[in-house]
């Protein structure tokens, strides 16, 4: 056991900071450092900069324009860029990349992958439904043949960012009476087809990033098929499970943390500073210590996986431990601001100091956070399914 | 002891509760959020019509001379249907700020308008670097002639926007005291914002504001006591408001897991929400004793009143943030919208959290009057 990282992945760790450092424009990780929503354009603009560093794409494999890196070096990497604050890789990195090096035709990874580095596609993940969200197999949305389309007749909810997709990757039934998990397809979409209507969604924080997708005689290529017909359940999953590392994001608690103390020092009350109130500084402490204790929990699992061993139940407590503390640190960011956590962002796409006029600058961003994080524990398998996958695994229930 | 309603508290609550289902059950609240004035004109109107606006005064001044627990059965119902008319601010702060420290002149000038629904008055009491605590005031209130002049910041006004009166706290040479100010007082600069639970709110910036000795309310420098009895009171209407959110709410996130499905069979159906249901219940049922009892121990005028006010927001503003919390997450992904009612409901709850005082704050006083043996 030792918990120091090798002379090379401190060597590593330095070349990653130093092109943070100097790369990451200032007004994208400002964006970030609020938790406010990075636009298209930005997300694009700091993803060329990384594709022409050539670290676009870090967990594909170098072959396909990925990196050599380790899975130590991509843990590094991770936090490196989490506590830069800069921009979490999009669906088309971490989701459909993957599924289509493992399952895609010559043709689709030659078309489809280089695309996405490039930043030329823009993808959005349309597995939801109004009746399939914790139950994704029960999807409803059909896709039928009619030569050498298909044509698809259903609608997805809860679509992150379909607005500004150029394209989905679209779980679709195309065996209705096969079991719910085996009639599924996973389909590549086109945004601009005939046929598909994008309706916003508003959230909690007043944002939007949440969209309805309805589909009306959609015509997609059977080409635009990944792997087989019916067999689209087992690369979903495939990917769920290949996402098992990273969903702590422990470095992204470690940057709440950080700007929760400097606000609680900075934050006057009465005669003192907030960080004087022993009830706010103990709350703080003990979620830093929760935080703690979720890091070298993070570390002892990868250790186990550079082992080999197969994966269990890890993720998802790393899931439901780390959503939980950021949801707790959410929540301690917006008391730090006092009676200024009473007003709201009125749009968490306007930057900082153009809209609102009131209260401390370290404001901005943190109200409409804590509202959006309350999805922590809904998305990507809500923390009751997590639960109910970890006593599924170790109770045999 | 009773907790029971009388017959005629069930009568201010039935009619409340038709008044909510009237007007705010099946209409479109979001348009009067994103109104100019916030709230209805017409409702208010109706506020006075029934009587509501009259209820906590004194009848020398045509009020009906109600109690904090007749408050606390109107401001349960209002929650229940997140009522946006300026009850709190106008009635039960200003209102009670006014009967409690004004002159008889100020009495019979505003408690009469109030109750004929004709003019609306804003609390300025905070200040950014006050927390929650009433006596920490840096705006200073300066003799000048036979009036004063008025100069600092006074932060998160509710309904600063459409008030036409503040009552606003400011530091003369005597020490904390109490001033009505007209809005559009040459000095007196406003920066308005939507809050969080849909209301509209005020920052004021006061710079040389000049106000005649008519403006004084109450004794100069004898502000604090009233200021906190009144806030006594608030934290009273608001954690009743509070205990109906919370009832909705629940029945909201009941009836809703009753009829979602997913994985063929109603959500309701899985332990893991029943019992975080039944906690949210419970956790409403505690906040709902602990404010019915405050309501009765201010009508009776208690001696440890004070002790009481505090548990009851530390138990109220817990209570609102695990069922605000628990009622998003049962509904998973709709509760994640500002279309589907819950999410309003959650963040009005939140706010109740932090009003008159957070946790932290309640629980901090509670023990500097209870002291550990
Ligand atoms: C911010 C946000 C972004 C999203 N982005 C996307 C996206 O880009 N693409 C996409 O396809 N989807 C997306 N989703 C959808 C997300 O995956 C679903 O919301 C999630 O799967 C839950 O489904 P649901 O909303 O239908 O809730 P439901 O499944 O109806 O769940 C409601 C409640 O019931 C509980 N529950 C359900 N089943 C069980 C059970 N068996 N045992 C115990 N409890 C249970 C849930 O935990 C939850 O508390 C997003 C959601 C959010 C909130
Ligand atoms: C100090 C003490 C004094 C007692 N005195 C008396 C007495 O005077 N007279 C008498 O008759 N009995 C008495 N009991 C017995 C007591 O009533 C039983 O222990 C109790 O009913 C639980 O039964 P069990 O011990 O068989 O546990 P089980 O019923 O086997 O329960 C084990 C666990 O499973 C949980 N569980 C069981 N069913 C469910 C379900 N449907 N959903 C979710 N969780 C479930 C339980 O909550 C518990 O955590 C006493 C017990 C104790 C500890």
């Amino acid at each position: 056991m030792n918990l120091a990282f090798g002379s090379k992945d401190l060597i590593f760790q330095q070349e990653l900071q130093a092109f943070l450092a100097e790369c990451l424009p200032d007004d994208i990780r400002e964006r970030c450092a609020r938790g406010l929503i990075v636009g298209n354009e930005d997300l694009i603009r700091w993803q060329r900069i990384l594709y022409d560093r050539g670290w676009m794409a870090p967990n594909w494999p170098v072959e396909y324009g990925g990196t050599d890196w380790t899975l130590t070096q991509k843990y590094i990497a991770a936090r490196e860029f989490a506590a830069a604050c800069a921009p979490l890789p999009t669906f088309g990195i971490t989701m459909l990349g993957p599924v289509l090096i493992a399952f895609g035709s010559a043709e689709q990874k030659a078309f489809y992958l280089p695309r996405i580095l490039k930043s030329e596609d823009v993808w959005c993940q349309g597995y939801s439904e109004p009746g399939a969200g914790s139950d994704l197999a029960n999807l409803k949305t059909r896709a039928v043949r009619a030569g050498d389309d298909y044509l698809v007749n259903g609608q997805k909810i809860w679509t992150s960012y379909a607005h500004w997709a150029d394209r989905m990757f679209c779980l679709v039934r195309t065996d209705p009476a096969a079991k719910p998990q085996k009639g599924i397809s996973f389909l590549l979409i086109d945004m601009d087809t005939p046929g598909i209507e994008i309706k916003p969604i508003i959230g909690l924080d007043m944002g939007h990033t949440l969209n309805e997708v309805f589909l009306s005689d959609v015509r997609v290529p059977v080409k635009n098929r990944v792997g087989e017909e019916n067999e689209g359940w087992t690369y979903a999953k495939y990917l769920l499970q290949k996402e098992r590392s990273f969903v702590a994001r422990v470095a992204q608690s470690r940057h709440l943390v950080q700007r929760l103390k400097r606000i609680a020092s900075e934050q006057k009350m009465g005669a003192g500073y907030l960080f004087g109130s022993a009830e706010f500084r103990r709350r703080v402490s003990r979620l830093e210590i929760d935080l703690q204790a979720l890091e070298y929990t993070e570390l002892r699992y990868l250790s186990k996986e550079l082992q080999g061993e197969p994966v269990g139940p890890e993720p998802s407590i790393l899931k439901i431990r780390g959503s939980e503390i950021q949801q707790g640190l959410k929540q301690l960011l917006v008391e730090s601001l006092g009676m200024y956590g009473v007003p709201y962002e009125n749009d968490s796409m306007t930057v900082s100091d153009s809209y609102m006029e009131v209260g401390p600058d370290h404001r901005h961003g943190i109200v409409a956070e804590h509202l959006y994080g309350r999805g922590a524990t809904i998305f990507g398998g809500s923390n009751e399914i997590q639960r109910n996958i970890i006593s599924r695994m170790l109770l045999g229930t | 002891m009773d907790f029971n309603l009388t017959e005629e508290q069930s009568m201010l609550r039935d009619s409340v509760e038709r008044f909510v289902a009237d007007h705010y059950q099946n209409t479109d609240r979001a348009a009067l959020v994103y109104s100019d004035l916030g709230y209805s004109a017409e409702h208010w109107r109706l506020f006075a019509e029934m009587g509501w606006l009259a209820l906590p005064f004194a009848e020398q001044h045509g009020g009906f001379g109600g109690t904090p627990v007749d408050t606390a059965i109107l401001m349960e119902t209002l929650g229940r249907g997140l009522v946006l008319e300026p009850y709190l601010s106008t009635v039960v702060l200003a209102g009670g700020l006014v009967a409690l420290a004004g002159s008889e002149v100020q009495q019979a000038d505003i408690i009469p308008q109030i109750i004929a629904g004709d003019l609306t008055l804003a609390l300025a009491y905070l200040e950014p670097a006050s927390g929650f605590d009433p006596s920490h005031v840096a705006t200073t209130a300066r003799s000048d002639g036979d009036g004063f002049l008025l100069n600092g910041y006074k932060c998160v006004v509710y309904q600063g926007p459409s008030a036409d009166r503040f009552i606003l706290s400011a530091r003369t040479e005597k020490g904390v005291s109490l001033f009505v100010l007209e809005q559009g007082l040459p000095g007196l600069c406003r920066k308005d914002f939507k809050t969080l639970d849909g209301q509209w709110a005020s920052d004021l910036s006061l710079e040389d504001v000049s106000v005649g000795p008519e403006a004084l309310l109450g004794g100069e420098g004898l502000a604090l006591p009233a200021l906190e009895q009144v806030l006594g009171r608030a934290v009273s209407a608001v954690c009743a408001e509070a205990v109906g959110s919370m009832a909705a709410a629940n029945e909201i996130t009941r009836d809703y897991i009753r009829v979602r499905e997913q994985f063929g069979v109603a959500i309701g159906s899985f332990q893991a929400l029943q019992h975080r249901w039944v906690d949210m219940h419970i956790e409403a049922e505690l906040a709902k004793s602990m404010s019915d009892a405050l309501a009765m121990r201010l009508r009776d005028g208690d001696e440890d009143v004070p002790a009481m006010v505090h548990a009851t927001k530390v138990t109220v503003g817990r209570a609102a943030q695990i069922v605000g919390q628990g009622a998003v997450q049962l509904h998973g992904g709709i509760g994640m919208t500002d279309d589907y009612a819950i999410g309003h409901y959650y963040k009005r709850l939140s706010i109740i959290d932090l009003l008159f005082g957070n946790q932290d704050y309640h629980a901090t006083r509670y023990e500097a009057l209870e002291p550990a043996q």
